[in-house]
């Protein structure tokens, strides 16, 4: 199958943020993309890859199949991932799992009957201050519970996706697989969503409730100059 | 000191040093505007005014050691870029967390992604870069976001680009996601990852420094430790040293998680306790008695009740017979078990090991095995010893650090808590798990 030509146009674009010489560098972004168009990466997606690279199917292979965040096989719009590394595991993680593997009648890095819902458990997600955590399409659900779990998947089932706990609401599967590429949100407000959340604050609130700083520091202060380091002749005054 | 949330004292309050985290609670610090409004990019032209050199000598001076886990040196990690050489230099930014427990440059880079931004323009003309990457997890896409657009916000106000603020300095800054894999947070398979390949690490020396990305002379950064120097360079390196001790120099994000009353991000002067550390996160949770922590991470060897009152720096944690690691304090009680959480870990390192190292991928795969068998009432006495036999085989003898941190959990929850690992083998606790679920264990 021939990829459109929007991602021929963005697999140009992204060999260019590399250096002369070093179109590898674009295998990674490019494995997004094409996982942003098909949804996983398909041998025509590796082989698109290759071609665009000047390496091997083989080479592009290996990449591919060494790293988790690309599936081997058609996924489903939404990816649920919950962490069952050891902190979320032993706060609940794994019973989490468990249930939502039964009731969707998938284990991990499978897909459900319908196609809509991919199921994976993760390693650890860095968000242990919110644990035990899961997230859709990478964006987070915090303290979750057997039945917060399965609040969140069944609204995914219904078409009413739930918005996370912190970060932006939920895109697609392959519309997250483009941004990870570096093409920006494509929804307006995006960006701005979710506020940052309780844990992430707590040292900071509990400072400024009690009037607590770092010392104050002058911006002022200035670099000491070693002898014979003067400013660097080539320079101009800095604006 | 458990129960229900108690305030803690004003004391230990007193303790907390909110430097890098002092923007994140105002509305919109991610753009642009805001930032600028307080303090943003203002430690950029002060740089820039600055000869290269003297900068390295102020991050030197200033005693900042890399936020990562390994605590290098940073001053001393730039002032390796051989300079004169023709070649083309790197900055890298290692923005791929992921050890266990750690939680502290995600929300870094959300809520002050322009933080980082000017750290990484100001170290890439300390050390003569006009290329810089940031390698973020490929995971963490809100904090991606976030971060792409403060990039192009600050090429829009020419922060990034060419004639920099019209000093001459050139830079451009790509951000690239990873894709899934533990293993590219140790910097050579980061470069690896960087460069197209699979996120396997590299035989050192040569280090980074001379043979990086692309064979070229490259620093390679936490996203602390880059997000530390623009402070750095406006407060300069004596008021740096007003927190944190001697040789554990300025302030630190502790992520405290687990059964505390209050989990989360807590800012203070290097040095501080756990002890005090439980008391700003409100106690333990009512029924919970401290049993074993972690200092840094999974990869840092577990300490136990008796540790509380280690200070929490570089030196004092090794003398402990720990690391300090990336300060991600993971917090278990009487309630948790220590030989069924290294067991998940030890899935962790299993799953993560790149299998380039054959004591690495074979050691953690067979070691799962052991686990399991004693986690289901089937150990033997002799399974003790082949755990530390195996650890022995690992610990050192792989490229990287992944294997020996997989050896952290075991040796140290053996030498603190062998009797529950007794206890499983002799019949007096209970079988965690089902042969039901070994069966289908990693199928």
């Amino acid at each position: 199958m021939a990829f459109s030509e929007t991602t021929e146009l963005r697999a140009k674009e992204i060999i260019a943020r590399f250096p002369e010489g070093k179109s590898r560098s674009a295998l990674l972004p490019l494995l997004h993309i094409v996982q942003g168009e098909q949804g996983y990466i398909s041998p025509d997606g590796i082989a698109f890859c290759a071609k665009t690279l000047g390496l091997t199917k083989a080479e592009v292979g290996a990449v591919a199949t060494f790293y988790t965040m690309y599936k081997r096989r058609p996924t489903g719009d939404w990816l649920v991932s919950v962490c069952t590394n050891t902190m979320c595991d032993v706060l609940g993680g794994r019973r989490v799992f468990d249930m939502l593997s039964e009731y969707l009648d998938a284990g991990h890095d499978q897909t459900t009957a319908d196609g809509k819902i991919t199921l994976e458990h993760a390693e650890c997600l860095a968000a242990c201050d919110y644990g035990p955590v899961m997230t859709v399409n990478y964006e987070f659900f915090d303290r979750v519970d057997v039945e917060t779990a399965l609040g969140v998947v069944t609204q995914l089932q219904e078409g009413k996706p739930p918005r996370p706990s912190r970060g932006s609401r939920l895109c697609t599967l392959k519309e997250m697989s483009l941004q990870l590429a570096g093409y920006a949100d494509e929804r307006a407000d995006a960006l701005a969503d979710g506020v940052a959340g309780e844990a992430t604050l707590r040292g900071h609130r509990l400072a400024e409730e009690h009037g607590v700083a770092a010392p104050e520091y002058d911006p002022d202060t200035p670099i000491t100059a070693r002898q014979g380091s003067a400013k660097p002749a080539s320079s101009k005054e800095v604006k | 000191m458990s129960g229900p949330s108690s305030p803690p004292s004003a004391l230990v309050v007193g303790k907390l040093t909110p430097v890098l985290t002092r923007r994140w609670a105002t509305p919109d610090a991610w753009r642009r505007e805001t930032y600028e409004r307080l303090d943003g990019y203002r430690a950029l032209r002060k740089a820039l005014a600055a000869h290269q050199d003297d900068l390295i000598q102020l991050v030197k001076d200033s005693g900042l050691r890399g936020r990562g886990g390994a605590g290098f040196p940073t001053g001393m990690k730039w002032g390796f870029i051989p300079q004169n050489d023709g070649k083309p230099h790197y900055l890298v930014v290692n923005a791929d967390e992921g050890e266990p427990g750690t939680c502290k440059d995600l929300p870094l880079m959300t809520h002050d992604p322009h933080s980082l931004i000017e750290g990484v323009i100001i170290a890439s003309y300390a050390i003569r870069a006009h290329n810089a990457y940031i390698y973020i997890r490929g995971e963490a896409v809100n904090a991606a976001r976030r971060v792409r657009s403060a990039v192009a916000e600050a090429y829009a106000a020419g922060y990034l680009g060419k004639d920099i603020l019209g000093s001459g300095f050139d830079l451009d800054l790509v951000v690239h996601s990873g894709a899934g894999a533990y293993i590219c947070g140790e910097e050579t398979a980061l470069l690896d990852s960087l460069e197209g390949f699979r996120g396997q690490p590299r035989l050192r020396p040569p280090f980074p420094a001379t043979n990086g990305l692309y064979a070229c002379p490259t620093v390679v950064n936490n996203v602390g430790t880059i997000a530390s120097v623009p402070y750095i360079v406006l407060g300069g390196s004596d008021w740096w040293k007003q927190m944190g001790t001697e040789k554990s120099s300025g302030p630190m994000i502790y992520s405290l998680s687990g059964r505390v009353n209050n989990p989360g991000q807590y800012e203070c002067s290097m040095g501080i306790t756990l002890r005090e550390l439980i008391e700003l996160a409100g106690g333990m949770q009512q029924g919970h008695q401290l049993r074993f922590w972690t200092p840094g991470g999974s990869s840092t060897p577990l300490l136990t009740a008796d540790h509380i009152d280690v200070p929490l720096d570089f030196e004092s944690v090794a003398a402990a017979g720990s690391m300090l690691g990336t300060t991600a304090t993971q917090i278990f009680s009487d309630q948790d078990c220590p030989v069924y959480a290294t067991y998940r870990w030890l899935e962790f390192y299993h799953h993560e090991s790149c299998g380039k190292c054959t004591p690495c991928r074979e050691g953690n795969y067979w070691m799962v095995r052991t686990y399991q068998r004693i986690l289901s009432g089937h150990g033997t006495h002799a399974d003790l010893d082949t755990l530390l036999d195996t650890c022995d085989n690992i610990l050192g003898r792989s490229f990287c650090a992944l294997g020996d941190g997989a050896t952290s959990p075991v040796t140290s929850s053996l030498a603190y808590f062998k009797q529950d690992y007794l206890d499983y083998i002799e019949g007096l606790t209970a079988p965690k798990l089902s042969n039901k679920q070994l069966a289908g264990a990693h199928s």
